[in-house]
């Protein structure tokens, strides 16, 4: 029986803290006596036969009929995926998609449904390589469908293949792909790793295009999501799943599969790097010694790469499908289930170690915004009821913060970094002045249908995400981040746990309280007072 | 009194473009109010003399004081009283039209200023000008005849105290010829001697041998610039051949008899020349020493070009000079230039008659510069006043041992090797942006040595000189002037007081026109910025932009070899890898020296190579070669100048098919295109020239024909000489990471260098290798692939 998550109180006794740095990490000695430590679940028991778990939900859907007699000859089927942002890391193939879509055709050949569409749903998100989408959906599918163009991508920016539906009571557009929309049905696959994933958002989003999008995705919604990861008070939710309504009322029929995993997030030997440092074996020890020390040998470039390669053990822990929201609630409970950490009162300084990866840079670099999005857009928004930081506190996070970028994925984010950021932090401000410039620069765009580039107008969303933690905590500092970066960012550098705390201790005074969240793994803080 | 003896009279200045004569012009103009004026001034290349009098004369600061003076009603004064002829005292006849030279003879006097004074003039021009030129007004005079006045005019000419030759002691105030050191040198041997020698020096410039060395020369500065740019360079260093020839020739003829330079020797000549042929035409010469920035008229300080002690100054405040020759106690004869235009309009004033027939002004008779006093003032103020170098820091000047001349030229010399050893080290390497401006920077570095060993040389002798000049002459003159002239016309030397002359006058006014930092901190940044607004400018019309090395840094080879490895197995890609590498070298050789053989060359490896794959391999190409080693900062600044409205335009070299993927960016795309084969494969051939070189700034004359728009209204980016046709032919050119060759042309020329990276964290790939295409795909291909590559 795996062990809840779990609040340890910092003492004398207590071991030094894994604080992930990157493609490094390091252990730093938190304060006694006022510190905290945040520990995740451990990973719940996954299900033993998935594929057997997998027909049966098909077979038995909640609130729809079974997939098999809606399926009919002559019929138009597309079935959706999530894309590479999904899961993190990429998960030990097979992948969950893979599973779920092979078990989808069965049935469909079953049933003899021939035109069949399957379509990566990457809203405005790059392009997958071949290489991912083999390795999301299997090279079965693959070597069946994309050579004859049934198995493709989303183009949020190509006008004939996206189809307007309608605008919902607040006047949002609803625009999404055209042949999802058409189809007699369309299938949804999803994994579901964070409680905002899934639901209405898989298609309001994922299939979505610019103009849809920028409904939600912009600095007013962000600020009046707390926190994303909790439906009931998430506009970013609300906006969603009014877009399904009008989804709904436009005759698409969505047939939703949604999946959760388990957090079994690091093969061995880094599995010491989910466990509580006090259960170290000298083993442990040994390998964190090794890792760091050769880390600290090995150039930034190589190590980047030796930890994109890492492949997570993640498991299934449960598969539902049928009727969105029916379906969604049920995922949102295995999601909590396995990530809920209870936590009483808030803190006045947050610490966090981000590490090397996002959804946003998938065998690609953590860059500036994607460090920016991670602290402040994933990690503050982990919670529940309240956030961890008390307002007016401070966020201090340890990351090298290089002033590194993937040209070929992320162009817009270079010229955000040099242009945007150098003329304002503000998501509001930059909202009004640059986003419609990036938005429909022709280049961007170019890169975004042929290339692999994120949509230009991707760097604001990423920064966006931040807003609300931004406005909610009064001084953001990187420990251990490139100076002139951090400060472009709007952060204030500092080069050991100690000095931040020192910058700190002039907003919440000489003993601040301490909360460190110790993750990946990932978890949600169900604080209250 | 000056001014009623002068008034009234036409007055003739030669030389008013000088500084001299610009002070000249000022002071009459401004003290002898009933005047009128003719000056005598050469057309410029493009501009003429009366434009130039406007604009060189008129606008110069010496005329504030009169244009405030005179307030609105300054031009129409000006035009009543000055009265413009375009000619020229280097040619016979002095190049007048009839009128002119009517207007010119019935002046009542002339005062004849214009002189080549550059120390390093070629022989022959001296001659022309400091030689013949006094002559040439002289006998102009005669073959007109004497005017309404029934008088010729009185000639003043101004000469130098220099004429006296390198002698020790007293020189007195008399014809060279006329004293005991003449050697008795024939004037008009040495004008048949200089100009038979231009006619030879001309000749040995074009020898085969030669024409050769100077197109190396030029072929090394510019690299394979393209025939055109390569032959006017060419031409340019045999002109630049020809010059230094004639200099140097100057130089030892002038030692060889005696005298310090070309210019004094040329104008001792000159002197007797003008003795010799005067006929009946009255003359007059005033013998100024070194002249220096006004005393106190126009105001304290007025200086006007920058030719004189002003570099050595300056060379020295810039720690440059360490050591300058001279000996301490040696008297350095200086004279601000308000005393010698009082001088010279005295006697103008004086008439033929009571003018004494040589005025010398010069201070070492009466009251001596020394040369020490000079130095230890010169220290002492540029202590206190330091200049700044490019980082802002403050330049320590160093003390002067007075060492003798030989020292100093020896240990510049040995700068000089130095500093050249190491740029031609950094030119041969392939360095390009920040690297290669440091060539850029000892290039500038070797100047300013060159040119201080050449002050050394030239002002050395002139401070090592040690003749006392007598100034009996200018002293009468002085005493028999009433108050009210010794106040408006101040011509005593005893009225300087040098230190203070030297701290608070002359060296102020030197560090200001040398415009010199005076101030710490950094100014490079301002300048790009300035030029980056410059660029970025909504009136501009197009931007042109290379590609290689300016907008990516990958080249054709490299796209060649990601086409052609990617659907090759790993033995067949070491076999190209280590195939590739041997041919590099050759490959490199002949980009240098002709990039569209190169690319005619290297583009014959596309026969047989099948249009569909490479047209499905090209798209992935913009992602993995081309994104990755893109300058995001140079896509970026294509994009601004489409979003200000201007054409953007990419010329390169490459194949059409490789840069498509780079459409969105650009209006217009001028690339190689290679022809089709029926069978579906490429031929290897091009269709049209591949545009390189000065075909580029063709392509963009002709693209800016058709579509309405001015080249100066252009801006081009390009890396490298080949592209300096394009470069020179558009109004605002930049050099992106340049290339040493070009960064040093960039650098004199002031253009907007960029210098753009690659993104950190692109990924770096040691060869240019396509990763593999999965297997499937690869079976497609195999078949036709293997025959290809």
């Amino acid at each position: 029986m795996p062990r809840p998550g779990f609040v340890l109180d910092v003492d004398r006794s207590t071991p030094p803290i894994l604080f992930w740095r990157g493609e490094n990490f390091s252990l730093e000695k938190l304060p006694a006596g006022r510190s905290r430590v945040i520990y995740p679940p451990e990973p719940l028991p996954a299900i033993d036969d998935v594929d057997g778990a997998i027909r049966h939900a098909l077979l038995n859907p909640i609130d729809q009929d079974p997939l098999p007699s809606q399926l009919f000859p002559g019929m138009r089927l597309t079935i959706a995926f999530d894309d590479v942002s999904l899961p993190l890391p990429k998960m030990q193939r097979p992948d969950i998609r893979q599973r779920v879509i092979e078990a989808v055709l069965d049935l469909a050949a079953e049933a003899g449904v021939d035109d069949v569409h399957i379509i990566a749903a990457l809203a405005l998100h790059r392009r997958m390589t071949e290489a991912e989408l083999r390795h999301a959906v299997g090279d079965r599918v693959y070597d069946a469908f994309a050579p004859r163009g049934y198995l493709y991508q989303h183009d949020a920016e190509d006008p004939a293949k996206l189809e307007f539906l309608g605008t919902t009571p607040q006047g949002e557009e609803v625009e999404i792909n055209k042949r999802a929309a058409e189809s007699d049905l369309l299938v949804y696959v999803n994994i579901n790793l964070v409680a905002m994933d899934g639901g209405w958002k898989s298609t309001a989003t994922g299939l979505a295009s610019y103009r849809s999008l920028r409904h939600h995705h912009n600095p007013d919604t962000m600020t009046h999501s707390r926190s994303f990861m909790d439906q009931h008070r998430s506009e970013l939710h609300k906006s969603n799943w009014r877009m399904g309504k009008v989804l709904l009322d436009s005759g698409v029929k969505v047939f939703q599969v949604e999946t959760t995993l388990n957090t079994d997030t690091f093969p061995k030997p880094f599995d010491f790097l989910s466990k509580r440092e006090w259960e170290w074996t000298a083993r442990d020890r040994m390998t964190f010694l090794a890792t760091t020390k050769a880390l600290n040998r090995t150039p930034h470039r190589l190590a980047r790469d030796i930890f994109h390669s890492i492949e997570a053990p993640h498991q299934m822990t449960s598969v539902q499908a049928g009727e969105v929201e029916a379906v969604h609630r049920i995922t949102t409970e295995h999601v909590y289930k396995q990530q809920l950490v209870e936590v009483k009162g808030q803190t006045d300084i947050l610490t966090m170690g981000i590490p090397y990866i996002s959804p946003y840079n998938v065998h690609s670099i953590l860059n500036p915004i994607l460090v920016q999005v991670m602290a402040m857009g994933y990690y503050f928004n982990m919670y529940r009821g309240m956030p961890l930081v008390r307002e007016g506190g401070v966020i201090i996070m340890t990351h090298p913060c290089r002033p590194e970028f993937n040209p070929v994925h992320h162009p817009s984010y270079i010229d955000f970094f040099e242009q945007v950021l150098a003329d304002t932090t503000d998501p509001h401000v930059m909202s009004k002045k640059w986003e419609k410039q990036y938005a429909e620069d022709e280049w961007y765009r170019h890169l975004y249908r042929t290339g692999y580039a994120y949509h230009g107008v991707h760097p604001f969303y990423m920064w966006y995400w931040g807003t609300h933690g931004m406005q909610h905590c009064s001084r953001v500092i990187v420990v251990g981040g490139d100076q002139k970066t951090v400060r472009r960012l709007g952060f204030v550098p500092a080069s050991t746990m100690d000095d931040a705390l020192e910058i700190a201790s002039d907003v919440v005074g000489r003993t601040p309280t301490i909360t460190h969240l110790h993750t990946p793994p990932l978890m949600v803080a169900d604080v209250s007072l | 009194m000056i001014s009623s003896a002068l008034a009234g009279r036409r007055i003739g200045v030669t030389g008013a473009t000088g500084f001299v004569g610009t002070a000249l012009v000022e002071r009459l103009l401004r003290a002898v109010p009933d005047c009128s004026l003719v000056l005598l001034v050469r057309d410029g290349k493009r501009t003429s003399a009366a434009e130039r009098v406007r604009r060189e004369i008129m606008r110069n600061n010496a005329f504030d004081r009169l244009r405030s003076e005179w307030g609105d009603q300054f031009d129409a004064r000006i035009a009543s009283r000055v009265s413009v002829v375009s000619g020229d005292v280097g040619t016979d006849g002095l190049g007048l039209s009839p009128d002119d030279r009517r207007a010119f003879a019935s002046c009542d006097i002339i005062i004849h200023s214009a002189a080549s004074v550059a120390f390093d003039s070629p022989l022959d021009s001296a001659i022309e000008i400091n030689l013949l030129g006094p002559m040439r007004i002289a006998q102009l005079l005669n073959d007109v005849g004497p005017g309404p006045s029934g008088r010729l005019a009185h000639l003043v000419a101004v000469s130098t105290c220099y004429v006296a030759g390198n002698r020790r002691g007293s020189a007195p105030e008399e014809l060279v010829s006329a004293g005991p050191f003449d050697i008795g040198l024939s004037w008009r041997a040495e004008v048949a001697a200089a100009r038979r020698l231009r006619g030879d020096t001309e000749a040995a410039s074009r020898t085969p041998e030669r024409l050769a060395g100077f197109r190396a020369d030029a072929r090394r500065e510019l690299g394979a610039a393209g025939a055109p740019a390569l032959a006017e360079k060419t031409e340019q260093c045999r002109e630049r051949w020809v010059k230094d020839q004639l200099v140097a020739a100057g130089r030892s003829r002038a030692a060889s008899v005696g005298w310090p330079d070309a210019y004094a020797f040329t104008k001792a000549l000159g002197e007797q020349a003008l003795h010799e042929t005067k006929g009946s035409v009255p003359v007059s010469i005033v013998r100024p020493s070194i002249i220096e920035s006004a005393l106190a008229e126009p105001f304290p300080g007025w200086i006007r070009g920058f030719r004189m002690a002003e570099p050595v100054i300056i060379s020295y405040a810039r720690g440059l000079l360490k050591e300058f020759p001279g000996v301490p106690e040696g008297t350095i004869d200086v004279i601000p230039v308000d005393i010698v235009v009082a001088a010279i309009i005295a006697v103008a004033a004086l008439g033929p008659e009571s003018a004494p027939p040589i005025t010398q002004v010069a201070s070492g008779s009466t009251n001596p510069l020394k040369y020490r006093t000079l130095v230890d003032n010169v220290r002492d103020w540029f202590t206190e006043h330091p200049i700044y170098d490019s980082h802002g820091q403050p330049i320590v000047v160093p003390d002067w041992n007075f060492p003798g001349r030989g020292r100093v030229q020896k240990q510049l010399s040995r700068a000089k090797t130095v500093v050249t050893r190491a740029e031609r080290t950094l030119q041969s390497l392939p360095l390009r942006g920040v690297q290669a401006s440091w060539s850029a920077r000892l290039e500038e570095r070797r100047g300013n040595i060159e040119r201080a060993l050449e002050y050394v040389e030239l002002y050395g002798l002139y401070t090592e000189c040690e003749a006392i000049y007598q100034v009996d002459n200018l002293m009468r003159i002085h005493e028999g002037f009433d108050a009210a002239d010794r106040a408006t016309f101040n011509l005593d030397p005893n009225s300087v007081d040098w230190p203070l002359y030297i701290s608070t006058i002359h060296l102020p006014s030197v560090v200001q026109h040398a415009r010199v930092k005076t101030a710490p901190g950094k100014t490079t940044v301002d300048r790009r910025d300035r030029l980056r607004k410059q660029v970025l400018d909504p009136s501009r019309q197009v931007a042109a932009f290379d590609l290689e090395n300016t907008l990516i840094a990958s080249n054709v080879v490299e796209a060649y070899s990601w086409l052609a490895t990617r659907r090759l197995n790993t033995p067949e890609r070491i076999r190209y890898v280590a195939r590739t590498l041997r041919e590099a070298p050759g490959l490199l050789a002949m980009d240098r020296k002709d990039r569209a053989d190169f690319l005619r060359y290297f583009y014959r490896r596309y026969e047989d190579a099948p249009v569909e794959q490479i047209e499905a391999d090209a798209a992935e190409l913009l992602s993995q070669l081309i994104m990755t080693k893109s300058f995001p900062a140079g896509l970026r600044r294509v994009r601004e100048h489409r979003a200000l409205g201007h054409r953007t335009v990419l010329i390169t070299g490459a194949l059409s098919f490789a840069v498509e993927g780079l459409r969105p960016l650009f209006d217009e795309i001028v690339a190689a295109d290679m022809t089709k084969r029926p069978d579906g494969t490429y031929s290897g051939e091009l269709a049209v020239v591949p545009p390189t070189g000065e075909t580029r700034a063709q392509i963009l004359a002709d693209y800016c024909r058709a579509e309405g728009f001015r080249l100066e209204e252009c801006v081009a980016y390009a890396d490298s000489t080949s592209d300096l046709p394009l470069l020179e032919a558009v109004g605002f050119p930049v050099a992106v990471n340049p290339e040493t060759r070009l960064a040093a042309i960039a650098r004199k020329r002031g253009w907007l260098v960029e210098d753009w990276e690659k993104a950190e964290g692109a990924p770096r790939r040691l060869l240019p290798i396509g990763p593999l295409v999965s297997e499937s795909e690869q079976k497609r291909f195999a078949v036709r692939s293997r025959r290809l590559f």
